[in-house]
């Protein structure tokens, strides 16, 4: 209990409305006939759909995988078919629809077989190929997949801070999840130190929540985590904010905490991974506050997937007056396009708004640059600066006043006395930015693969005049080709010569012209001389035909 | 006096053989300057700027052949930054350039009769296939250029818009209503 608190810049003391919600039991929502269940539930690529219409699911069952190495899982809420796989309203700032797998249950919620594991025995490595698929993802907000963040990186984790701040108005999910199962928390906490290594384990809890903090240090009685109890002030949930709260270290411009050896979870993310793990259930439910303008605000356990109709008029029905539904906290969160859309991963607040509760913004005046929003913002920046450029459409002038550190937290446009709409300048700027760089890259791309176009067109080119060259030298060979080779030539003649000997050879052999009409005494003479040349080894004249030559020999001997 | 003039005479003489060795040993090949202007581009190699490609227009416009305001699909923020790179004025795109939305070219795999010659125009390769076969076109690698089009014997290629969704949708720049009672009131 000694550890110290620090402290962050900035931040906000809005008045935090968590008593409308926090004072009930989570409550379990009953099936739904119809449940939705988008692909893109997390940050990064969505899942692939494995399912087709028709299919019998049961609840537990994959019916989407990661594509890629940023993406996660999705399973089905509960049992029954798969009716569509198509664009179905979600719960997205754009309004538009995005894939979904639409099942319709059976009633019947018949499981999968889950497998617990034995993760204390386990190999860390061993152990995160079994969570790969469990669909996890933060679910304080960010839904980035958990398996990715419990990875080894390149610097080892000393740290671990599971959130469980909460410091948006209005949200008690955390609140209430870790006053009632404060033990699932930090068995899922230890789970995450097992896999990181991390040595020390903290849990920042806001000064607000007086149970909650009471539920998690009996939970941690015994063991070496400690629960650190911190100022309530907005944003100290951010995790950057969080981080430098528990332990006195900023988080450099562009960094993670990771670079600085610190991991940060939220308290619903390690209570998920408790059940994947212990329990061996894919992330298929979470729990969600509703509140603002509703007849009963509370906590629910929900199905992902369960139409927030359906799950308002759990809450007892909007009242009369009201004016929409706000997803998140009234700081960061957004417009609800139409309450058809489903819970999904991130969704962890719904508000129903009203004129009372919610008064419409007044119109915006000029920023007087009083500096209020500098003072206000806990990332140190010049808002007003930014805001200036951003307005201007001068992207890369945002940029440069570190456009890309802001947390999007709202505390420059809660406090601006013009009521400048601050923030969503800045998400404007950040997405236009995001997009250029993808514009960029696919330039880069094309530049590349022109390249290479280029360059196969040329070599095509080459090969083809190389082919057409040796086709007619070819042609060539069997011509003209012998005259022109010396040692052909000279082969030619050797042959014509040794013809033009052979010839003569025979010319020589034929007897002379004028033995026709010899006497036989003339006859016999000249067969005698002929008989001693033989002997004599002379042959007959200067070169007898050698065909004729061994049987002279042989008829003599 | 003398010896002085004669060894700085040699000096002089030493570094400027230096020198021009230097020059021709290591002699840059290409214009930097086209290479950054080729960078800003949006590398679609469409023509419609008036010249085969992205970077023959980077070359001109490095010569001063060319002005910065020819390439619709780079945009207005292209021509910004190439303003803002050559250090001259920006100029609106160009008489008659509007920017298209971004579309991807699509076969239609039926009638194709597979006669290569959209691969032969296609400036990145994006059209897969082989003589005689069924061509696809890799929407991720297809630039929108278009050239593809008109070399197309039987017209089986046509180009689709491509639809915002919700991985590529930007927050919109806020516009607000402008109140028609007197400020204070609200
Ligand atoms: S608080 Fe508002 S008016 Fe004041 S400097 Fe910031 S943007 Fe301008
Ligand atoms: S929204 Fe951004 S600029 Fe405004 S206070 Fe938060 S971090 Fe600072
Ligand atoms: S108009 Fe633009 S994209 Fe098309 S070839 Fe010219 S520079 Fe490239
Ligand atoms: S497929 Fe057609 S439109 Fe697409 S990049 Fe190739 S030639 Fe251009």
């Amino acid at each position: 209990m000694t550890q110290p608190i620090y402290s962050f810049p900035g931040g906000l003391h809005p008045a935090d409305h968590k008593a409308e919600s926090n004072g009930r039991p989570i409550a379990a929502a009953p099936l739904v006939p119809r449940y939705q269940v988008p692909l893109r539930q997390h940050a990064g690529q969505p899942a692939k759909a494995i399912v087709h219409a028709g299919d019998t699911v049961l609840r537990g069952q994959l019916i989407a995988i990661p594509d890629g190495r940023i993406s996660a899982a999705v399973h089905a809420p509960t049992s029954g078919r798969v009716v569509a796989v198509g664009p179905h309203p979600v719960a997205h700032p754009s309004g538009l629809a995005d894939l979904s797998v639409v099942i319709e249950a059976d009633g019947r919620d018949e499981a999968v077989a889950m497998m617990p594991l034995a993760w204390r025995d386990m190999d860390p490595a061993e152990l995160r190929e079994h969570l790969a698929d469990m669909g996890l993802v933060g679910l304080g907000g960010a839904v980035f997949p958990s398996h990715v963040k419990l990875a080894p990186g390149p610097l080892a984790i000393d740290t671990l801070i599971l959130n469980g701040a909460e410091c948006e108005p209005w949200i008690t999910c955390d609140d209430r999840l870790m006053r009632e199962r404060a033990a699932e928390v930090m068995r899922g906490a230890e789970i995450m130190r097992h896999l990181l290594g991390a040595r020390e384990l903290l849990v920042g809890i806001e000064d607000n929540k007086p149970e909650a903090v009471a539920a998690m240090q009996a939970a941690c009685a015994g063991g070496n985590a400690r629960v650190v109890v911190v100022p309530t002030r907005y944003p100290s949930g951010g995790a950057k904010q969080l981080v430098q709260l528990l332990t006195g270290l900023e988080v450099p411009t562009g960094k993670l905490s990771t670079d600085i050896g610190i991991q940060v979870f939220n308290v619903a993310t390690a209570y998920a991974l408790q059940r994947a793990v212990e329990l061996g259930e894919p992330l298929i439910s979470r729990i969600v506050t509703v509140t603002g303008h509703v007849a009963r605000p509370g906590n629910y356990e929900v199905r992902l997937g369960t139409p927030i109709a359906e799950l308002i008029a759990l809450a007892g029905g909007e009242l009369p007056g009201a004016s929409g539904q706000l997803i998140g906290g009234p700081l960061m969160g957004f417009d609800l396009d139409t309450p058809q859309a489903p819970v999904t991963k991130g969704v962890n607040c719904i508000i129903i708004t009203s004129a009372d509760l919610f008064p419409p913004r007044p119109r915006a005046m000029p920023c007087t640059r009083c500096g209020l929003c500098a003072q206000a913002c806990p990332v140190r920046l010049q808002p007003y600066e930014m805001y200036l450029y951003a307005r201007a459409k001068d992207l890369d002038k945002a940029r440069a006043y570190n456009l890309a550190d802001c947390i999007e937290c709202g505390c420059c446009s809660y406090v601006c006395p013009s009521h400048i709409p601050l923030v969503d300048y800045y998400r404007f700027a950040k997405s236009e930015l995001a997009a250029r760089e993808r514009e960029q890259h696919a330039a880069e791309l094309a530049r590349e693969r022109h390249d290479f176009h280029s360059e196969r067109l040329e070599r095509e080119k080459r090969e083809k005049a190389e082919r057409l060259g040796r086709k007619a030298s070819e042609r060539l060979e069997a011509g003209a080709v012998a005259a022109d080779d010396p040692e052909a030539a000279r082969k030619k003649a050797l042959l014509e010569a040794a013809v033009e000997r052979a010839r003569k050879a025979k010319e020589a052999a034929a007897p002379p012209a004028n033995t026709d009409h010899l006497s036989p005494a003339q006859q016999a003479e000249i067969e005698a001389i002929e008989a001693r040349r033989a002997q004599a080894g002379l042959g007959g004249g200067s070169a007898p035909a050698p065909d004729e030559q061994p049987d002279t020999v042989a008829e003599k001997t | 006096m003398l010896s002085a003039i004669l060894v700085m005479a040699a000096i002089g003489l030493a570094l400027g053989v230096i020198l021009g060795w230097a020059e021709v040993r290591f002699k840059v090949a290409d214009n930097p300057l086209v290479d950054k202007i080729d960078k800003i581009l949006p590398q679609t190699q469409c023509g419609q700027c008036g010249f085969p490609g992205c970077r023959p227009y980077a070359e001109a416009i490095a010569r001063h052949e060319a002005d910065i305001n020819l390439c619709p699909p780079g945009g207005e923020h292209g021509i910004r930054q190439l303003a803002d790179l050559l250090g001259v004025e920006f100029k609106p795109l160009g008489e008659g350039r509007a920017p298209k939305p971004k579309s991807v070219a699509i076969i239609d795999e039926n009638l194709c009769i597979g006669c290569t010659l959209c691969i032969q125009a296609c400036p990145v390769d994006a059209i897969v296939g082989s003589s005689k076969q069924m061509h696809t076109i890799v929407a991720d690698v297809c630039t929108g250029c278009e050239l593809c089009l008109a070399p197309c014997p039987v017209d089986c290629i046509h180009m689709e818009v491509i639809h915002e969704n919700v991985g590529s949708w930007k927050w919109r720049y806020p516009v607000f209503p402008i109140h028609s009672e007197p400020a204070g009131t609200a």
